[in-house]
């Protein structure tokens, strides 16, 4: 905290002020700075801060851990893209079809959570990634013996969203000046982001919110305390899950095209990686993780131009590094910050005490043992 | 004041923007007299091998159009080949379409996968760019009546029903097991296959599954054994097209193996080993060897990058023919290269190259390969 | 029956290889209750520098025996991957023995990542086919087939698990390792090494990877920078089946999940009357997992753990 400079300390309305600004003219700032794939890099962010505040309900607030998350976010699109598409030649409004996609998808979150409750720590995590991967199976193959998803090939012309007769999906000329699709779409998300931010927020410091914290540090005393442990952590995995199934429904109207390769087990693995690289339960932290592990990959495209700008000519393919590069910040990051890069008030307490508060802590999260 | 902390995000895009525009200043000032085109595949990533061999193609076909000079409107122009990694993300696919539009690519080779070149079409059709796809082969590519989308590769509709009709009457199999990756490739092509062999009045006896991360087909293959077909037809690429032919030889399945362009390759050869010898595999267009200038094209390409994995030859054919249509509008103005694209008629080291009304290549001809002592050979050419 | 015969052999032969996995998971876990996500990729490592030694070799002396070859191969793997293990763990799990659970986590996915696209710059992009100097006979055996190779991987797999079982429960870096596995502390004030056990472990675990990385690439023939990622994923799944952190569980859980697979994929489609098929393997193999752990939370062979109190 220190780092924010005191003016800025004194007048909380006036950095909101700012931040409200900077966010407004973002995408402007971005495509004229560095052209128009950048706004589309910037909507990605946006995305992933949804689904990385989602899956931190589950593991940052209620230390359940989720290795099957991207399930909630294919049954979001693919709720999207049915109600949406030629598919079934279902053409329904966004604003029904957005907020089916996430009931869906919570359903599904109780679905999972239910036989579930008893496992513990790393016996979860192979079960929620055994459920993410039967969900992507799932869809890559029911195209027969009825064509539902239509398999691999996967669902193509959604719709984009649409709010009054506005299309996001096209270009419109406002003021004159050319507005692109990926800059509605970037106000779009920016809004569902802050809903997220605000909901995550209100169920932090809610009673549930420290019923969850309760759990995840030590549940039999939680239960002993009167909390309805099964519930509560039923809660978690679909709140969670709406979150992410809100979050796929975006993602299948921007995109307009979904298939099952966009759902893979990498994908519900990066999302964690943005939760505890960032900092786990707190919601600064996993936005910033989000941001800079879908800026990372992007940025070091530039590899190449890095290269002829600084050595005059192109040494090594950027394409063979690019990825090596970013794995070698993703252990560096962690190693210079095991807690995140910004930690939890909390946990930066833990963390900073003395070992034995920290050992006790590391023994707590999501550890059967102990 | 915590939350002044989500500045930190933005700082954080403001820093990469930094260190992407210092990268980009400079090429953006490039030569006015240079055209920027495209080249989209895997880079990293399973098939970044598959992926890398496109990237080659295109890269020998430009060097050498740059070699030989090209001159639009009495200029000199260079071409220059902006090769991007999509790693066969649908998401990253459509990041990197806005990325080469944004830096002024005049046409796209690409991309490779269809799953990868469906959500990507739609941003270079949005921006009127031509998009040449050396190896999409997906229908709903072209079918979604963009005026941008081209292919050099026959579909799977177009491959799939040569390969049935050839298995059925030629081949003379009755019986016919069908296996294939899940991937969008090889459903797509087991797909129309299968159509096809019903068609000719065939039965499929067995329809089985893999995936295009698998490597152990024992379990599949002895069920299918159970059902004595007398052909086995995969849908998939090398990588496991190669170990199937072996596991099928040890599990003493005596059955033919066909396969498509994903197994007409040397790959194919090497994993396979001498379990290769006598499999059968299609692959569009001519042979090589048969097309003017397809012998050239395999010592250049050999002699810089080593032997051809799948689908160089079409990357090659893919820039050739955007280059004749620059050169026949006098312009790498996008909107006259797409008037000339559609007039496309000429003769590529695949095969003879034109296009129809949606983008698909016509005629669509497809060859058939026989593995004899270890290597490829032509049986015959069919429609 | 000679093809449910045959799919048993087909499970027992690949369940065998996910067994050997399966223990670098396991033994990894029970020290430091720690998912070494990086296992897959040194199981790629040792396959990808055993084909690059064999190679090397068959190019110079291309009429060398093939059992001067092999082995001269497998010994190289194993050296690479034992360094390779150290490193790793001192590099990207040692630091942090004192953070936050999930942060080892974090550092094993980018050592994975890191991994991969290391082995594809040494290596190259395209697949490695594995030279053609083993032997090739079969063997009918209750009317399916048997190949000298199956039963060279199978029996190797056996004497491996039959040596770390008596390692861990006759010698002294055995006993050293129980002893970390049940209270670091503790051991620590006993006089053991903590650090040097640690070390152990990870260098054991890796030299069976390399031996199952080696056996993978024989076996199906090939070798790619990205053929660890499922691999490690199964072996995985199959170690978390058994009890993780408990050997016999891993070996049990290695071989039951090669038997599901095959029979799976075998029977799924002929047992829903062709509505399910060979496609649902993966989601049959799940469902099991995820029954055996809804019943038995720790695994198979796993501890009752008690609920913390």
């Amino acid at each position: 905290m220190r780092s924010v400079p005191d003016w800025l300390r004194r007048h909380p309305g006036l950095a909101f002020g700012l931040l409200a600004v900077l966010l407004a003219v973002l995408p402007f700032i971005v495509s004229i700075g560095l052209g128009r794939g950048w706004v589309r890099v910037l909507d990605f962010a946006l995305l992933y801060a949804i689904l990385a505040l989602g899956l931190n309900i589950v593991v940052g607030y209620a230390g359940l851990l989720d290795l099957g998350y991207i399930a909630f976010y294919a049954l979001g699109a693919y709720l999207f893209a049915w109600l949406s598409s030629p598919q079934f030649g279902l053409h329904l409004p966004f604003w029904l079809v957005l907020p089916s996609g996430a009931l869906l998808a919570g359903g599904f979150g109780v679905l999972l959570g239910a036989p579930t409750l008893r496992l513990r720590g790393d016996y979860l995590a192979i079960v929620t990634l055994g459920f993410g991967e039967i969900v992507r199976i799932f869809m890559n193959n029911l195209d027969a013996p009825v064509n539902i998803t239509n398999g691999p090939q996967g669902i193509n012309l959604i719709d984009p969203i649409s709010i009054g007769g506005f299309s996001l999906g096209a270009r419109h000329t406002i003021l004159g000046v050319h507005v692109f699709p990926p800059t509605f779409y970037y106000y779009l998300f920016l809004f569902f982001t802050l809903f997220t931010i605000l909901v995550a927020m209100r169920l932090q410091d809610s009673r549930i919110g420290r019923a969850w914290a309760a759990i995840r540090e030590d549940e039999v005393a939680a239960a002993a305390m009167g909390i309805d442990t099964r519930n509560i952590k039923l809660l978690a995995f679909a709140m969670g899950a709406s979150f992410g199934g809100l979050a796929g429904g975006l993602f299948a109207a921007f995109q307009g095209f979904i298939s099952p390769e966009s759902f893979n087990l990498m994908e519900s693995v990066m999302i964690l990686c943005m939760i505890v690289l960032g900092g786990m339960g707190n919601i600064p932290g996993v936005i910033l993780g989000a941001v800079l592990l879908t800026v990372l990959p992007e940025a070091l495209r530039y590899l190449g131009a890095w290269q002829r700008a600084a050595l005059g000519h192109v040494v090594v393919d950027p394409n063979d590094l690019r990825m090596l590069l970013f794995g070698l910040a993703m252990v560096a990051m962690m190693l210079y910050r095991p807690a995140g890069l910004l930690p939890s008030r909390q946990r930066r307490r833990e963390f900073r005490a003395e070992d034995g508060a920290a050992e006790q802590e590391a023994a707590s999260l999501y550890d059967a043992k102990a | 004041m915590r939350w002044a902390y989500l500045g930190l995000p933005i700082v954080s895009i403001a820093v990469a923007t930094l260190l992407a525009g210092c990268g980009q200043g400079k090429s953006t000032a490039a030569n006015e007299a240079t055209i920027r085109i495209g080249s989209v595949a895997p880079l990293t990533g399973p098939q970044s091998h598959i992926g890398k061999d496109n990237d080659n193609g295109a890269r020998l076909a430009v060097d050498e159009i740059n070699a030989q000079g090209l001159k639009l409107a009495g200029k000199p122009v260079k071409l220059e080949l902006v090769s991007e990694d999509d790693a066969a993300d649908p998401k990253t696919a459509a990041t990197v379409a806005q990325k080469l539009v944004d830096d002024g690519a005049k046409a796209v080779i690409g991309h490779l996968n269809s799953g990868t070149t469906i959500p990507a079409s739609r941003i270079y059709h949005d921006n009127g760019i031509p998009q040449i796809s050396p190896s999409a082969t997906a229908i709903a590519y072209t079918a979604q009546g963009y005026n941008t989308a081209y292919r050099v590769m026959a579909n799977d509709a177009q491959q799939g029903r040569a390969l049935g009709q050839y298995a059925v009457t030629k081949l003379g199999a009755k019986k016919i097991a069908v296996i294939d990756d899940r991937t969008a490739y090889g459903q797509g092509l087991a797909d129309e296959f299968e159509k096809a062999v019903k068609a000719a009045g065939a039965s499929i006896t067995a329809r089985e599954y893999t995936s295009d991360k698998a490597t152990d087909f024992t379990a599949i293959l002895t069920s299918i054994k159970g059902k004595t077909p007398d052909l086995v037809f995969f849908g998939g690429m090398d990588p496991q097209g190669g170990p199937m032919a072996q596991q099928m030889k040890r599990l003493g399945l005596r059955a033919q193996l066909l396969g498509g362009d994903g197994l007409q390759n040397i790959n194919f050869l090497k994993l396979a080993g001498v379990d290769a010898e006598g499999v059968i595999a299609s692959s569009p267009g001519l042979p090589l060897a048969a097309m003017p200038g397809g012998p050239a094209f395999k010592q250049k390409f050999e002699a810089r990058f080593g032997p051809i994995q799948v689908y160089a030859p079409y990357a090659y054919d893919a820039v050739n023919v955007l280059a004749a249509a620059m050169k026949r509008a006098d312009s790498a103005e996008p909107a006259k290269v797409l008037a000339e694209l559609a007039k496309t008629d000429q003769s590529g080291v695949t095969g003879p190259l034109r296009f129809d009304a949606k983008g698909d290549i016509a005629g669509g001809s497809v060859t058939l390969y026989r593995v004899k002592n270890g290597a490829w050979v032509v049986l015959e050419t069919v429609k | 029956m000679d093809i449910f015969v045959q799919q048993l052999i087909n499970g027992l032969v690949l369940g065998s290889i996910y067994a050997l996995v399966a223990l670098g998971y396991t033994m990894v876990y029970g020290i430091l209750e720690l998912i070494n996500f990086a296992h897959g990729e040194v199981t790629m490592v040792g396959a990808m520098s055993a084909l690059a030694v064999i190679g090397a070799l068959l190019g110079a002396y291309p009429q060398a025996p093939a059992l001067l070859v092999l082995p001269a191969g497998v010994l190289a793997a194993i050296m690479v991957c034992m360094a390779l293990g150290y490193v790793i763990e001192r590099v990207a799990y040692r630091p942090l023995r004192r953070a936050p659970r999930l942060a080892p986590l974090i550092t094993a996915i980018g050592v994975s990542i890191v991994l991969q696209n290391a082995a594809m710059l040494i290596w190259g992009r395209s697949y490695i086919s594995f030279p053609a100097i083993l032997p090739h006979g079969s063997h009918p055996i209750l009317g399916a087939v048997i190949t000298d190779l199956q039963i060279v991987i199978v029996t190797l797999s056996v004497l491996i698990m039959l040596g770390l079982t008596l390692l861990v429960e006759r010698t002294r870096l055995g006993r050293a390792m129980r002893a970390t596995a049940q209270s670091r502390e503790v051991a620590e004030l006993m006089g053991v090494n903590v650090n040097t056990v640690i070390s152990a472990t990870f260098i054991i675990g890796s030299a069976l990877a390399a031996i199952a990385g080696v056996m993978v690439s024989a076996y199906y023939g090939l070798g790619h920078y990205y053929m660890g990622f499922m691999l490690g994923l199964k072996a995985f799944s199959a170690a978390v089946l058994g009890g993780i952190g408990n050997l016999a569980g891993a070996m049990l859980g290695g071989l039951l999940l090669g038997v599901i697979e095959a029979l799976g994929a075998g029977y799924i489609g002929d047992l829903t009357g062709g509505f399910l098929g060979s496609n649902y393997q993966d989601v049959f193999a799940f469902m099991v997992l995820i029954l055996v752990l809804v019943f038995r939370p720790s695994g198979l062979l796993g501890e009752r753990v008690a609920q913390r109190a």
